[in-house]
């Protein structure tokens, strides 16, 4: 399979987590979950809601990169303010591409060693994960397929919340956690959520990916 | 009334050890003015809130931090940001890593006079962890633990605006306002570098005043700063300074990259900042980001 052809896939595969979304802000944050949530957006789930990726929801998908002489068509503001209000009330469903994923679910985007003082490698922080997490419907996609993402025991700075017993406060449990689509280059995997069963057809058929076989320390998750 | 001031004489009325926010978001509408006015200054030990930029960089840079409060720090297009590396991976800054919309609910408790607000935002997550101040308290409502979100109250918040007149009307045009509207009401202090002066008359035009995010008792002082936010962008005056900000960037990959950048740029003063980034005229027509 060329790279092209991978890429397409795992586009056309990512666009079906937003599928039996409806009506929600559909965020992607890079390249790939980006041109997901357009295509989602374009084909099986037109009520979603998307962004200029910079302060205002549009109408329809804005294209990547100079737009020449194409206007984005507006239908409300949504500066960062805003986006706080929407994220608060539930009503998003974001794909981001964190760094290190471990078996409960949980992302980091921050920074990695065991050292939060002083961190080996400094990354962008925390950013808006952990009201994501806590929130709203998240996907990931993860471009590298490996042991270095998919790190044994916890990822070394917690910064979206997982399914991760240990971790929660009292009176909060599993239901209040929604990891959808876990996406690599190698295949699609989830935490067992019912309503996406039969969602899609797996994408990169023929390759073992299967949990625990393809060595991705996430017992938690399941290849679909 | 008249707040017009200087951003030095700004500068020279802060002290060692203040708790400073700085507006803006990334490389975006940045109150870069008074930040090379710190970076000329002696000042020291500040504890700084920002959604930081080359702003956090080069105040890490110049070793003028003792604490940062942050979500992130990054100049979007240079994703990480060289300087805040290098000061996080030595260890040099103490800081508390948190969520953008904690950050925004600590200033909007300062704002409000409040101790704190609650909100589910960073339960499960190392930012608890690692920021033993912010507590969990139960709910006299429900029977759930709650994270307790403390105020962030500022000494100083420093602002760029588009706009302002001497009475600290400050108007913003572009598409975003950011949270510059919590770190005016979070701060006990409030200054603004405006890249246009206007008589009080202008906000009576049109729609014109409903750009004006705050009410003028909350800017203390009103800087005069064409360009101010210059290397970030300042939408839809200008946008961010790509080729700056990577000369910047690549500048903490040499040896001595930082004192030299600060001599090309900092030592020099604003007015011939200006001229050695190419002029007004260059700047206003910087393009705004496309994503």
């Amino acid at each position: 399979m060329s790279d092209t052809t991978l890429v397409d896939t795992i586009i056309c595969a990512a666009s079906a987590a937003w599928r039996h979304d409806g009506e929600v802000l559909a965020t992607g944050i890079g390249m790939v979950p980006r041109l997901a949530a357009s295509l989602a957006k374009l084909t099986c789930n037109p009520d979603l809601m998307l962004t200029d990726s910079e302060a205002w929801l549009v109408a329809e998908p804005v294209p990547v990169g100079p737009r020449g002489e194409y206007r984005i068509r507006r239908e409300t503001h949504m500066g960062f303010a805003r986006i706080f209000d929407n994220v608060w009330g539930g009503k998003r469903h974001a794909m981001v591409g964190p760094t290190q994923v471990d078996r409960y679910g949980q992302a980091n985007i921050s920074m990695i060693g065991a050292d939060h003082r002083k961190p080996k490698t400094q990354m962008l922080g925390v950013r808006g994960f952990p009201g994501n997490s806590m929130n709203h419907a998240n996907s990931f996609f993860v471009p590298n397929h490996g042991t270095k993402v998919f790190v044994e025991g916890e990822v070394d700075m917690v910064a979206s919340a997982g399914y991760n017993p240990a971790r929660l406060a009292r009176g909060w449990g599993f239901d209040d956690i929604d990891i959808r689509l876990l996406l690599t280059n190698l295949c699609v995997m989830d935490f067992g959520v019912p309503v996406l069963a039969g969602a899609f057809v797996q994408p990169a058929r023929g390759r073992d990916c299967g949990a625990g076989s393809a060595g991705n320390g996430i017992p938690g998750a399941r290849a679909r | 009334m008249n707040k017009l001031i200087t951003a030095s004489d700004v500068v020279a009325q802060l002290r060692d050890g203040m708790t400073i926010g700085i507006g803006g978001w990334g490389p975006r509408r940045k109150p870069m003015t008074f930040i090379r006015e710190i970076l000329r200054s002696p000042l020291r030990d500040l504890t700084v809130v920002s959604y930081g930029g080359a702003d956090v960089g080069m105040l890490c840079a110049a070793g003028k931090i003792r604490k940062l409060v942050f979500a992130f720090v990054s100049l979007d297009f240079i994703p990480l940001e060289p300087y805040f590396r290098r000061a996080r991976q030595s260890g040099s800054i103490e800081v508390m890593e948190i969520d953008e919309g904690l950050l925004m609910l600590g200033l909007k408790a300062a704002a409000m006079r409040t101790p704190f607000i609650p909100t589910r935002v960073g339960l499960g997550t190392d930012v608890l962890r690692h920021s033993p101040a912010i507590k969990l308290v139960d709910s006299p409502y429900d029977d759930r633990q709650w994270v307790a979100m403390p105020a962030l109250p500022l000494d100083v918040a420093l602002l760029h605006v588009d706009r302002a007149d001497a009475r600290g009307v400050c108007q913003v045009k572009g598409p975003d306002l950011y949270m510059d509207d919590l770190y005016a009401r979070a701060a006990a202090r409030t200054y603004v570098t405006a890249d246009e002066l206007v008589e009080a008359e202008a906000f009576g035009q049109g729609d014109e005043a409903r750009y004006v995010f705050w009410e003028r008792a909350q800017t203390t002082g009103v800087v005069h700063a064409p360009c101010g936010a210059h290397p970030t962008s300042c939408a839809p005056l200008y946008g961010f300074d790509v080729k700056h900000l990577k000369e910047y960037a690549a500048s903490a990959k040499e040896p001595g990259g930082w004192a030299q950048y600060c001599e090309r740029y900092v030592a020099c003063g604003e007015e011939e900042y200006l001229r050695r980034v190419g002029g007004e005229a260059v700047v206003r027509k910087l393009p705004l980001p496309v994503f």
